[in-house]
């Protein structure tokens, strides 16, 4: 049982898209070094807010936002000092449909550290081997780096988008439903991967698979039609769920 | 059930007789330039200048026109790259791209493409008088590239736009700005639709004639300085065929296929460059 | 990080440059027309200079009206015989062709695009002027070639590639549930894609349209070379005209040496830019309103 510490703390968060009122009132911890699932039906908001996370919202057109959300213990909305490109440096994330930069895997991995600044072949070798490994691509590419990210399956595209994100060594990883476009196999492949960065780095992942959440989670969030229902440890979210719209959920009676 | 197949078949007739008649105009095209040129094309038409009395019969070739097309084309395309590009990217819509300054722009731009080629003579002539210069490469180049630019910029534009939003927020999550998503993912990205883009300004600019009618001018010589007069293929080819010479009308037409394998070149290159850039493409 | 944050701004700040540049190129373009027009504007009233059919520009006559009317005739004729054509075409490619035409048929569609308008103009002397000629005579006209159809039978061929690109693309790329929808209540082929094609399709077809008929007005030489040039309007496609573009074109000599000649010239050419930008405005209000009552955007 890992201690719970919290890393993002949302507090208040509503959002707009238009006059369409997106998330309501959402107050939620995310713990640090754990693995949070947000669980809920479709279409309830779960991506919006983990793209109010690192900022991401920012880019859709139309979006109001009120409330805060703090990253340990920094306001990233209010606070004047902060720097959306800084935020999202910090939280790496993972989406849907694996979407490879147009370059070859060598560069791919190596786009965010060059960005931040880094420079010097045997350094970015260096990195590229190490966050190729950790997200267990290695093996697989070492003998065509320079060949095309384009050309690699679905599932090794996503692995590749992982260590492109944990290049640029982020405190944590956001996940937009990272396996739905996958096969079994390398879904299982990416859950394993994420049991494995939890050691290091704090995990938050939105599912509509609640398989996936029971294997994975250790923390969970349900959210219903854009307002927060209920959240705790895994055990106690599966086990003894204490809504009734959870218990509906979790029983498969609403999805 | 007959009478929606009889109108099915006719319909299907039509269409094809349509295909026959739009694929047999630009058959003729070709034919009538190449059947006409060919005989009058030889190594002389594009290595040597137009020799005395060259308008009347007499010796020599085209190579000013040659020469002075492809010094337009490149100048007026650079020029046109220089503010097509930027505005491009800036239509994007994390700049401008949703914003009223972006309608405005798209709306003008609307225009601008529209405008005939002959009205950006009159006005590059209306430049050139206030800057106080003559007919000339300078001239001829300010027109051709006022007539480029919203060609290579909606073509730009429109495959900007299709870079995926996913692709850059992926660039965007890892923390990069504005700019450095622009350049190395969506130019990235966009490269093969880009330089399509250029290519066809280039092809439109080196085949028009009205924009640099008198903005040009036109000379026997090869231009030494952007100062200089220049020559250019469309007009040698409107030049020669309106005089009354038989030999003379001739070189016109093999004028008009040198042009056009120019323009064919162009057209094969872009594929080419295309293919050879499409490999790095996201889909 | 803060380099790279100057980085941005600067680039922005030149993109912000060349974009107002770009906006502005109409207005600067269209106030240089006028202030050079105003020499001829001042001289005659403006109703006068585009009504007027008596053009003897050595004597100060400046009426513009014969080659206003040239100019719609012969786009008129262009588009009259390139509509219907190109949406025969468009459909067909789009729908009904096998895919290894289509392979062959679009690239080469796509290349007469690129052809300049010169070559055209060769093709419009050599071939669409004797045939004119001919099938006028057998009719007992006795036209010499260098008239309105020419001109718009040349403009029709300029248009097509134009307008049959953007058509077929936008066939295309309608969603094929349309189709199966109506094919399972068991219409034909051809009553499926006229469906398709009416309803949704529409938008994008009428701005090919609207790109033909740009490109069609403001063509100068291939029917300049065809069109017979006479300063008079045309009482019939077979009779002879003058499209604004070509008298501008046929003229630039005057433009230096008599500078009311050249101003009457230059207010041809603000004539052209004015209907350029009406006729763009226009045509994206009409596309708002059909996409509107057509539930798109």
């Amino acid at each position: 049982m890992s201690v719970f510490k919290p890393h993002i703390s949302v507090h208040k968060l509503n959002v707009f898209y238009g006059s369409h009122q997106s998330l309501r009132d959402i107050t939620v911890d995310i713990p640090e070094k754990q693995i949070t699932a947000i669980i809920g039906p479709s279409g309830c908001g779960k991506t919006t807010l983990l793209k109010c996370l690192n900022r991401l919202i920012d880019l859709t057109d139309g979006v109001r936002l009120s409330g805060q959300v703090l990253i340990g213990g920094v306001d990233i909305y209010n606070d004047k000092n902060i720097d959306a490109t800084c935020i999202r440096k910090r939280m790496g994330m993972l989406c849907q449909k694996p979407f490879p930069l147009p370059m070859s895997i060598y560069d791919n991995v190596t786009y965010g550290l060059k960005i931040h600044g880094v420079k010097g072949k045997k350094r970015l070798d260096a990195a590229v081997e190490r966050y190729l490994t950790m997200a267990g691509l290695w093996e697989e590419v070492r003998d065509r780096l320079e060949s095309p990210a384009s050309r690699l399956s679905a599932g090794q595209q996503q692995r590749l988008c992982l260590a492109r994100s944990l290049a640029v060594e982020p405190e944590a990883l956001l996940g937009d439903e990272p396996t739905s476009a996958l096969d079994p196999i390398s879904a299982q492949h990416i859950e394993k991967t994420f049991r494995e960065l939890r050691k290091d780095y704090s995990i938050v992942i939105v599912t509509h698979i609640l398989r996936q959440a029971r294997r994975l989670a250790d923390y969970v969030i349900f959210l219903y039609l854009g307002e927060l229902i209920e959240c705790g440890p895994a055990e106690d979210v599966f086990g003894r769920p204490k809504e009734l719209k959870t218990q509906a959920y979790i029983r498969g009676e609403i999805s | 059930m007959d009478r929606r197949k009889l109108e099915e078949d006719f319909c299907r007739g039509l269409m094809i007789a349509a295909t026959f008649v739009v694929g047999g105009s630009l058959f003729a095209v070709f034919s009538v330039v190449i059947l006409k040129g060919a005989p009058a094309l030889s190594l002389s038409m594009i290595t040597e200048l137009p020799q005395g009395g060259y308008y009347l019969g007499g010796e020599g070739g085209i190579l000013n026109a040659i020469v002075g097309s492809l010094y337009l084309g490149l100048g007026a395309t650079a020029l046109a790259l220089v503010l097509a590009l930027p505005v491009a990217l800036f239509l994007q819509k994390e700049y401008i791209g949703n914003s009223r300054l972006g309608r405005l722009t798209r709306l003008s731009l609307d225009v601008l493409w529209g405008v005939p080629s002959i009205v950006y003579g009159a006005f590059g002539f209306i430049i050139m008088v206030y800057l106080g210069i003559r007919a000339c490469l300078l001239g001829g180049i300010i027109a051709l590239t006022l007539l480029e630019l919203p060609i290579m910029i909606r073509a730009m534009d429109e495959v900007v736009r299709m870079v995926p939003q996913e692709l850059k927020e992926a660039s965007y999550a890892m923390g990069a700005t504005r700019l450095e998503t622009t350049m190395r993912v969506v130019c990235r990205q966009a490269l093969p639709g880009l330089l399509t883009a250029l290519l066809l300004a280039f092809g439109r600019g080196i085949g028009d004639a009205a924009s640099i009618l008198f903005t040009a001018g036109y000379t026997d010589r090869l231009p030494h300085s952007l100062f200089d007069p220049v020559a250019s293929l469309p007009l040698a080819v409107f030049f020669q065929i309106g005089t009354p010479f038989p030999e003379v009308q001739q070189r016109a037409y093999a004028s008009a296929l040198i042009l056009l394998l120019l323009v064919l070149i162009l057209s094969v290159a872009s594929r080419l460059l295309t293919r050879k850039f499409n490999k790095y493409v996201v889909r | 990080m803060r380099f790279r944050r100057l980085k941005d701004l600067v680039a922005s700040r030149f993109m912000l440059a060349a974009t107002i540049f770009s906006a502005l190129l109409v207005v600067l373009i269209a106030a240089g027309l006028l202030q050079k027009s105003s020499l001829v504007l001042a001289m005659k009233p403006l109703t006068q200079l585009l009504f007027s059919s008596s053009w003897h520009p050595l004597s100060g006559e400046f009426g513009l009206y014969p080659f206003i009317m040239g100019t719609f005739w012969v786009t008129g004729v262009a588009m009259l015989i390139a509509i219907p054509l190109c949406l025969l075409v468009s459909i067909y490619l789009a729908e009904y062709a096998p895919s290894r035409t289509r392979g062959v048929v679009k690239p080469l569609i796509d290349l007469l695009a690129g052809i300049p308008s010169v070559v055209y103009g060769l093709l419009g002397v050599l071939i669409i002027v004797p045939f004119v000629k001919n099938i006028a005579s057998f009719f007992g006209s006795t036209t010499n070639g260098y008239n309105v159809l020419s001109g718009g039978i040349i403009l029709a061929i300029m248009v097509f590639p134009v307008i049959i690109s953007i058509s077929e693309e936008v066939i295309r790329t309608v969603p094929q549930g349309m189709r199966e929808t109506s094919l399972a209540l068991g219409a034909t082929r051809w009553q499926a894609t006229k469906l398709v094609v009416r309803r949704a399709a529409l938008p994008g077809i009428i701005a090919a349209i609207v790109l033909g008929f740009s490109r069609a007005f403001g063509e100068t030489m291939a029917v300049l070379m065809v069109v017979g040039n006479v300063a008079k309007v045309p009482s019939s496609v077979l009779d002879p005209a003058y499209p604004l573009t070509a008298l501008i074109a046929n003229n630039y000599g005057e433009m230096m040496s008599i500078p009311l000649y050249g101003s009457a010239l230059l207010l041809a050419a603000l004539v052209l830019l004015v209907v350029v930008f009406l006729f763009s405005l226009g045509a994206r209000l009409i596309l708002i309103r059909v996409e509107r009552s057509y539930g798109i955007g």
